[in-house]
């Protein structure tokens, strides 16, 4: 039987556990911060986790399948490839050499439009002309046809992949980033600031750049998807991460040469390991768009 | 010119006035002066200014590149010349020149139409890439065709049902697209089709059950593209008023849907597939590397397996060139059917 003041009570809870409570998850990417979490993990602790060497084989234990199939053993869970190297070690780290790629090449890119998009937008001029025909010339090149074409002269290497995507990706980020700049500036703040005697360079620093960041950021989780596939995409036409490294991109070029006498598990598993990521970046690039920026609804 | 004229062309000669003493000029002159003074004219003339500086801006970058990453000799010889070979082929194209001058010379055979001698097939670059762009075309206007019949009939449906069954199916259908690259759709239609089930040939061109998954590997992104973009465009037009009177009329929904809605929230789809064709052209050389199409994307990666330098530079000139000219052009229609823009700035 209950009394009156357990009636009372039963609407407020502890304030905390109540806060608690109000989180709905599907207000949350929670499917794409896990998925993003789990790759992060395995990137990290590669080292730990994966149970041969990445870029050594036994010669002896060539093409094997996965565990569950008749000649798989549990010793190489998901097979192995042409050379008797392990598909599942070889994964883990190729999820180290995408999300390094990929981070670092937004971010790099991110830098670069950004800082050229807040000058453009902000001195205008002559500035905002030179800037912007560049963009528009590098916008008109097809950007994976940029990409494959510096790569090839330039040669494989990691890093060499990673300034390449960032100098053919940045006019995205300067595109927008103006656009922003050119109503930021005609706010009062900036008024004001001019008022106060700042210089431009402390207005571009202390006033815009913060106030642009949160496009950049969007911009970034959005362009992350297609700068991990442009990876994947070099890597996989031999001009990208050079061998024996394992990258998913040279995974599947490796697995291509299996593919006509039937061995998936070279071509499929490195493909889900793109997708997953690419799809986890798209799906919290989404999100962070509506979240941030109403404006970047329209891109 | 009568009133009617200048008031169509949105340009009053009485208010802009001509430069003293054009009244006298007669003929030829006459005409360019007042060619010069219509908005249109005047539109063309700049836009086509700037694709020029484009132009010679992606000519620039590509020179530069070449030069700044390395002695482009080293590129432009075969594999394992001795250096004597590399000190001709210095003086052969003029390496040892001034920097200026070299980018004469480089302009100067680019306006010829001449790209280089391939090493690989020892013919013009030109040549080469001009037996190879049907190939491309082909593909991409298989793709294009994909894409269109998916993408543009999903969109309708989403945005008709929005957040029910196929807005939702169609949102998956989106975000696979654009997830996963497209080398490896086709790298498991082959595993599918070819391998398995023996239905499609893995490789080549020739016969159209050949192009029917390099098709579908180049234009599931496409498709995710335009589905996206019928399924705003359509929104958009669902919502206006002559929608709503088109319903309060009691038209039946179909109609109201195929006559009213979809004519309108057509053009803009349809101007993406324009731009997209021909980037379809220009984005399939991993497509066409892995089902070995002979289109301009193989010939690109051929060029970089054989380090054959000319055609790989060729292949992307012609491509930037291509996007730029396109461009060029789908402004100059959108200024002819909308006086705003040709106005505007």
């Amino acid at each position: 039987m209950s009394t009156p003041t357990d009636v009372i009570r039963l609407p407020s809870p502890q304030p905390r556990l109540a806060a608690i409570g109000r989180i709905r998850f599907r207000d949350y990417p929670v499917i794409p911060l896990t998925i993003l979490a789990i790759i992060a993990f395995v990137a990290i602790f590669a080292n730990q986790l994966a149970p041969h060497n990445p870029e050594v084989g036994i010669l002896s234990a060539r093409f094997k399948p996965p565990f569950w199939l008749h000649g798989g053993s549990t010793e190489y869970l998901l097979g192995t490839d042409q050379l008797g190297r392990d598909v599942l070690s070889r994964l883990l780290f190729g999820a180290r050499i995408s999300l390094v790629v990929g981070f670092t090449a937004v971010i790099f890119a991110g830098a670069v439009g950004t800082f050229l998009g807040i000058l453009s937008g902000y001195l205008g001029g002559w500035v905002d002309q030179v800037v912007m025909r560049i963009t528009d010339t590098w916008l008109a090149l097809p950007a994976l046809t940029f990409a494959i074409f510096l790569a090839a002269i330039v040669g494989p290497s990691m890093w060499n992949i990673v300034i390449i995507l960032g100098i053919t990706y940045w006019t995205r980020y300067a595109r927008v980033i103006r656009g922003e700049v050119l109503s930021l500036k005609e706010r009062e703040f900036v008024r004001l600031a001019i008022v106060a005697g700042c210089s431009k360079r402390t207005i571009m620093r202390r006033h815009i750049l913060p106030n642009v960041i949160n496009s950049a950021v969007v911009l970034g989780s959005l362009m992350l998807g297609v700068v991990i596939i442009a990876e994947a995409t070099l890597s996989f036409l031999g001009v990208g991460v050079p061998p024996p490294q394992p990258a998913w991109g040279l995974m599947l070029s490796d697995g291509k040469q299996g593919l006509m006498v039937g061995y998936w598990w070279l071509t499929v598993f490195p493909g889900i390991g793109i997708m997953l990521l690419v799809l986890s970046a798209n799906l919290l690039g989404d999100w962070l768009r509506v979240k941030f920026d109403p404006q970047l609804r329209q891109l | 010119m009568s009133d009617y004229a200048t008031t169509q062309t949105g340009h009053d000669p009485r208010l802009a006035l001509p430069p003293p003493g054009a009244a006298a000029w007669s003929g030829a002159v006459g005409w360019l002066l007042r060619f010069l003074h219509q908005p249109m004219s005047r539109f063309i003339i700049k836009r086509s200014g700037y694709a020029l500086l484009s132009l010679f801006l992606l000519s620039l970058t590509i020179f530069f590149f070449v030069r700044v990453t390395g002695d482009p000799a080293a590129l432009l010889v075969e594999p394992g010349a001795s250096p004597g070979d590399v000190a001709a082929i210095h003086h052969q194209f003029g390496l040892d020149r001034p920097l200026w001058v070299q980018y004469w010379l480089f302009m100067v055979s680019l306006a010829h139409g001449d790209l280089g001698q391939s090493f690989y097939y020892q013919t013009p670059v030109m040549g080469l890439y001009l037996s190879r762009l049907p190939y491309s075309i082909e593909l991409a206007a298989a793709a294009m065709l994909f894409s269109l019949l998916i993408g543009i009939p999903a969109g309708i449906l989403a945005a008709v049902h929005v957040g029910r069954f196929w807005d939702q199916f169609g949102k998956l259908f989106t975000l696979l697209g654009l997830s996963m690259p497209a080398f490896w759709i086709g790298l498991l239609m082959i595993l599918l089709f070819s391998v398995y089930l023996g239905w499609l040939p893995s490789s080549g061109a020739g016969t159209p059950w050949h192009i029917i998954m390099p098709a579908f590997a180049l234009g599931w992104y496409f498709a995710a593209a335009h589905m996206r973009l019928t399924r705003s465009s359509m929104l958009e037009v669902l919502g206006s008023e002559y929608i709503k009177l088109a319903r309060l009329k009691g038209l039946p929904q179909t109609l109201v849907i195929a006559k009213h809605a979809f004519k309108n929230a057509l053009i803009p789809v349809l101007t993406l597939a324009g731009i997209n064709l021909v980037l379809m052209v220009n984005v399939a050389i991993v497509v066409e590397y892995v089902f070995a199409w002979p289109g301009i994307g193989r010939l690109l990666y051929e060029g970089i397996a054989f380090r054959d330098f000319p055609v790989v530079q060729g292949v992307v000139i012609l491509g930037g060139a291509m996007i730029v000219l396109v461009n060029l052009v789908i402004d100059i229609l959108y200024a002819v059917i909308d006086p705003r823009i040709r106005l505007g700035n």
